[in-house]
């Protein structure tokens, strides 16, 4: 398994043709308390760099964007009942959803965990 | 109760027609950065938005502040005195205010209104000696002093009291805290709610009200700038007391439904609509002389077309500012101000809508993103206020 990150503090973990989307720890202590989560639908197309998922924070309402295209084949529904899980655990329990892989090429540009913690070290 | 005297010397009416800022960094600025704040540009001013650390976040912040203490840098806002022969009379003519009633070290809420009736700001008018103190919207000051510049009569002096810094501190242990440090003539406890008085810590002079945003029983200090940050880390080394951010200080000012202008309040807005009618006082409605006086003696005459209401939201999903409110197919209304309450655990709104759909209990729908949210009229505020009234109540 293999993990990317986008500059969009999003990561991906590929395995085989599915992949799984979440935010980073950088982006939940960006966003504060997450309140409320809104996932894809299960079989809904998300398109690379576009919205796939809104996080609501005491603060504000952020979009998600999808590292890469795909269709949706499972949103984390423990995010329905307890959204904090974004903030305690945002790489592990707290991911958002898993895609099928429509074109593997769209990996090809995002980072790997090195140069992600570079990235964030940047900002 | 005596209240201390007021330095009227400076008196900048002169000297700074235009009263721009030089700087837009506010007294606490370096000390909120040591603190572990997360800063962002609120009313032209670089203000804290949260702190990071233990007690840090916007949650945590405002869960602090309703069961401890939480110190807030209010410095953004107005701080205006105003005096001269006949300057109640003056101020009358714009404020809706009676100022007869209004004695010594009392504080009152009021609005500056425009002819038509519209908010042009809300603040609060406090009687010192000789003077009048006001304290206005950050976001508005600059306009509110132009305002009053072209409005009163030229013998008004208006002083804008920019060497200093204003503090809160919020919370149901705020008392114990502040009581710790505070000397004065008389003790801190003489200070009910929309009361103030003339107090010192250490050497440095107050005027300290008991008033505030949040709901909770709590302290407004306002002091010399150059002595702020001395006192604000004086208070968060009290075990009571930690420093809150702008978020914190929003979601607890939603929960106590308090209108935050801008937002709820503008010049679009009448306070009627907005449930104000309290600071439209009873002489001063049948005198009139004030601006909007016959805009507002209309819309109480009549009812108002929309009114401020409290919405409680079914479900997680909060809304936001600018959320359209429907009753069956018909919009109806808007949301002014919208989150998650961190005290009730789910999301709340404060919109306009239609007199007619305006009524407690009513089921209403709000669209955010598409979808429509069950939400139904709850009576305001939504966290009960916890103000110090004294002991006799």
């Amino acid at each position: 398994m293999s993990r990317y990150f986008t500059e969009d503090h999003e990561w991906i973990d590929v395995e085989g043709d599915t992949a799984t989307v979440g935010i980073t720890d950088y982006a939940q202590g960006q966003l504060g308390d997450i309140v409320f989560v809104e996932l894809p639908d299960v079989g809904a197309m998300v398109d690379k760099g576009k919205d796939a998922a809104v996080v609501e924070s005491v603060k504000a309402a952020s979009d998600v964007y999808a590292p890469i295209s795909g269709e949706v084949v499972e949103s984390n529904s423990a995010l329905d009942d307890d959204p904090a899980l974004v903030n305690t655990s945002p790489e592990e329990d707290g991911w958002f959803f898993k895609l099928t892989i429509g074109d593997k090429a769209e990996l090809d540009g995002l980072m790997d965990a090195k140069a992600y913690a570079n990235f964030v070290e940047s900002l | 109760m005596s209240v201390g005297i007021v330095d009227l010397s400076e008196d900048l009416t002169e000297t700074h027609p235009d009263d721009l800022p030089e700087e837009q960094v506010l007294p606490l600025d370096a000390w909120h950065r040591d603190c572990g704040a997360r800063m962002v540009e609120f009313a032209g001013y670089q203000m804290p938005i949260q702190y990071t650390g233990p007690h840090g976040g916007i949650v945590a912040e405002h869960e602090w502040t309703r069961t401890h203490a939480g110190l807030f840098d209010v410095s953004h806002m107005g701080q205006l005195l105003l005096s001269g022969d006949g300057v109640d009379a003056a101020v009358e003519a714009l404020l809706p205010i009676d100022l007869s009633t209004l004695k010594l070290g009392m504080q009152r809420y009021s609005l500056l209104l425009d002819e038509n009736g519209g908010v042009l700001d809300d603040l609060m008018v406090s009687r010192w000696p000789n003077a009048l103190y006001l304290v206005v919207n950050g976001a508005t000051k600059w306009e509110d002093i132009a305002h009053l510049r072209e409005h009163l009569p030229d013998n008004i002096t208006l002083n804008h009291l920019q060497d200093r810094a204003l503090l809160a501190l919020q919370g149901p242990e705020a008392f114990q805290a502040l009581e710790r440090h505070v000397t004065g003539d008389y003790p801190l406890s003489a200070l009910t709610f929309m009361r103030f008085g003339q107090f010192a810590i250490g050497d440095v002079e107050m005027t300290i009200s008991r008033s505030g945003y949040t709901g909770e029983d709590g302290f407004e200090i306002s002091l010399p700038a150059d002595a702020a940050a001395q006192i604000a880390t004086l208070l968060c080394a009290e075990p009571e007391v930690q420093p809150i951010g702008l978020g914190a200080r929003d979601s607890l000012r939603l929960e106590a439904a308090l209108p935050l202008y801008g937002h709820d309040l503008d010049t679009q807005v009448d306070p009627v609509s907005a449930g104000l009618q309290f600071a439209l006082a009873k002489r001063r409605r049948e005198s009139g002389g004030w601006m909007g006086h016959e805009a507002i003696m209309q819309i109480l005459a009549d009812g108002p077309a929309t009114r401020r209401v409290g919405l409680v939201i079914e479900g997680r999903l909060p809304a936001r500012e600018g959320a359209l409110v429907f009753a069956g197919d018909a919009q109806i209304g808007r949301v002014t101000s919208g989150g998650f309450s961190p005290t009730l655990g789910y999301p709340i709104a404060m919109a306009y809508v239609t007199a007619d759909h305006a009524a407690d209990g009513a089921a209403l729908q709000i669209e955010v993103r598409g979808r429509r949210l069950d939400a139904r009229i709850a009576p305001m505020p939504f966290v009960p206020h916890n103000y110090y009234r004294g002991d006799a109540k």
